[in-house]
């Protein structure tokens, strides 16, 4: 599914070298996990694949089932089956969430030469998955994120990822700034979704999501690098023990 | 003020030929003009005309435009049951209008009252145009007051059955067109006035409105995308008691455009929306010139200016809130706001607010900005083009202005519209 080969990137802006050949291979069906202390490049990756200005590949490559991620433009990206779960959702003011939504998903489907949901199947579609997540439809009214508190931006994205269905889901911090009831129902979200043909990737700070959404591997990056990969019960060691004992032992 | 030997342009304004009139339009014709030569035409080291040069409007030499016709594009307001009055370069086109009886009010053309000897406009014809004189100069008012060859002069006496539709045609590359309307509403009425098209090479049109205690103005323009033109508008309006005044103005391209309003609270707990959306791409130069008397208590006013700028294209938003004294809890707010696309368009503001009351709640606040890059990439993340995601950032942008619109099917007409222009420009 997804394919990162040698991947090096630095900032557009200054010289700094952030990303210092990362390899991982996500396989169909599969979750990942990459956890890792501030400022590693977890972020960064999640941006790099997305397709983010401000960053500059020097090195390696990224395909997503054999297409060049690098060569697209975030529309086409998105459209060949990548989708970003941001860590900090975006406030659109005046465009509304239901607006927002009807665009992406029919633009998505203009560009795979697919037919355009109709009014009526989009406002069934959305009011059923909203309801699962429990987006009431006030929500849905309002300005994308706007006024929305922590956790219900976390939900819109989610919202969002179970109306696009994409194959590969890049989930960035998604369980910052969320309570234990708004990490439940969102994990909820993200375990719907698993399927055989559906690939996540879970980048996350802490043990506690991978609690909710059970990972099959487990990748530890750190500077610029994935220093380690094993199964779950390495996000276990490393909640027990920090980063230390892993950092020290890949130097 | 020792007047000067010859104000500019004044020998040429003394010897203007004042279209013939019946008696009471002569004599304020011969007002209009005697206002005119008192202040001279507007010229670039005027205050007030600061930001915009004036020189093209005034111009003796006939200015030249291309008309221009885009057969793909529906005429604004076409879905909307109204009652179409037609103007071609300033000449009333009868066989093109509707029946005027069938709005609901009595209208009668400028050009036709104007010939007999008594008409009731003639409390109205340049009377808010004079009083709107004061303080600051508005020459080119005085000027369409002087020689405005025609127009309608329309008493509402209840509610309007439909809206009245202005439409104004360009034909003619060097016409320079006056239009004059005067509109009275009675205590209780209410109306609709519609207003479309480019009108002339270079078109001049005065509005005067006077809003009786509870009545109801609306008034929705859209001028035209010729790219030649020059536009320069007054409306003037006096609003008596619990009275309604809303205009809303959508423009697109043009050379030069230059919207006054000038607005009058003279009634207890009168409301005033001045609202516009404008959109320029290249040799575009709109300006929004706005001053609103607070003279009476509790009255609200409401001014929401959006303006979209690519290509070099430049704005002007002068905007004044005058509260006298006694005007106690008056409410005014002001929002001037550009966006744009580029580095090389401006957007120049002028906000004032002069307060002689003590219990008032007064704001104004004035933006220029470019797109929102995070806002932008957070939509094409999720599968918008970057022309569409551009679109709808530009969309949200102006919103505010549309919804001072109140009926719906008019806000989705002129919301179409933009959305035409927005595929046009950035598709």
């Amino acid at each position: 599914m997804l394919e990162i080969k040698n991947l090096h990137v630095k900032l557009e802006e200054e010289d700094k070298a952030i990303l210092k050949g990362v390899n991982l291979t996500v396989e169909a069906g599969k979750v990942h996990a990459i956890m890792g202390p501030n400022g590693s490049g977890k972020s960064t990756l999640s941006y790099v694949l997305s397709g983010r200005e401000g960053y500059e590949v020097t090195e390696g490559s990224a395909t997503l089932d054999g297409q060049d991620l690098l060569a697209l433009e975030p529309e086409e990206r998105a459209a060949a089956g990548l989708f970003l779960a941001f860590q900090y959702p975006v406030e659109i003011p005046g465009v509304g969430n239901m607006t927002f939504l009807r665009t992406a998903v029919n633009a998505q489907r203009k560009a795979r030469g697919e037919e355009e949901m109709s009014s009526a199947e989009f406002l069934k579609v959305v009011r059923e998955k909203a309801k699962t997540l429990k987006i009431d439809a006030e929500m849905l009214k309002r300005p994308v994120n706007v006024g929305f508190s922590g956790g219900e931006k976390k939900r819109n994205e989610i919202l969002q990822m179970a109306m696009l269905e994409p194959k590969m889901c890049i989930l960035d911090e998604t369980d910052s700034g969320l309570d234990v009831d708004a990490m439940k129902l969102v994990s909820d979200g993200v375990n719907a979704l698993r399927s055989e043909g559906r690939s996540f990737l879970v980048i996350t700070h802490y043990q506690r999501l991978l609690d909710h959404i059970v990972p099959d591997v487990v990748h530890i990056m750190a500077n610029g690098r994935i220093i380690r990969t094993g199964g779950p019960e390495l996000a276990l060691e490393v909640e027990k023990n920090g980063y230390a004992d892993i950092l020290a032992e890949a130097v | 003020m020792a007047q000067t030997a010859v104000k500019a342009g004044g020998e040429r304004l003394a010897t203007l030929a004042l279209p013939e009139s019946g008696a009471w339009l002569a004599a304020a014709r011969k007002a209009a003009q005697a206002r005119l030569l008192a202040m001279g035409l507007p010229g670039r080291r005027d205050e007030y005309w600061k930001y915009t040069n004036p020189t093209s409007l005034t111009d003796a030499a006939v200015t030249s435009a291309a008309a221009f016709d885009d057969p793909s594009e529906a005429p604004a307001f076409d879905a909307i049951d109204r009652v179409t009055l037609v103007f071609t370069d300033g000449v009333f086109d009868a066989d093109a209008s509707d029946d005027p009886a069938a709005a609901g009010v009595e209208i009668t053309r400028l050009a036709e009252a104007g010939a007999r000897d008594l008409h009731w406009a003639r409390d109205l014809y340049g009377v808010l145009e004079t009083r709107g004189q004061t303080p600051v100069a508005r020459p080119l008012a005085a000027l369409n007051s002087a020689l405005a060859t025609d127009g309608v002069l329309i008493h509402a006496t209840g509610r309007a059955t439909k809206p009245v539709s202005l439409v104004y045609r360009h034909r003619s590359e060097t016409s320079d067109a006056n239009l004059h309307h005067c509109i009275k509403l009675d205590a209780g009425a209410e109306m609709t006035i519609l207003e479309s098209g480019p009108g002339a090479a270079r078109f001049n049109t005065v509005m005067e409105v006077e809003v009786a205690d509870g009545a109801a103005f609306h008034h929705i323009r859209t001028q035209g995308r010729d790219h030649d033109r020059r536009v320069a508008t007054h409306i003037f309006a006096r609003l008596g008691a619990e009275s309604r005044f809303k205009t809303f103005t959508l423009t697109a391209n043009g050379v030069l455009t230059r919207n006054e309003a000038v607005v009058e609270l003279t009634g207890d707990d009168a409301q005033a929306h001045i609202a516009g959306a404008a959109m320029g791409d290249g040799g575009f130069h709109h300006d929004d010139t706005v001053f609103i008397t607070h003279d009476a208590e509790r009255c609200e006013s409401r001014q929401v200016f959006k303006k979209v700028l690519k290509g070099g294209a430049v704005g002007v938003f002068q905007g004044k809130i005058l509260v006298k004294p006694g005007a106690q809890k008056t409410d005014g707010y002001q929002i001037s706001q550009s966006l744009l696309l580029d580095d090389d368009s401006q957007f120049l503001a002028k906000p004032e607010l002069e307060i002689y009351a003590d219990d008032v709640k007064c704001s104004h606040g004035s933006t220029s900005g470019a797109i929102d890059e995070t806002a932008l990439f957070y939509l094409r993340s999720r599968g918008v083009p970057e022309k569409t995601a551009q679109a709808l950032l530009v969309q949200a942008f102006l919103a505010e202005a549309i919804e001072e619109i109140e009926d719906a099917a008019i806000a989705e007409d002129v919301r179409g519209r933009l959305d035409a222009w927005l595929a046009r420009r950035m598709g």
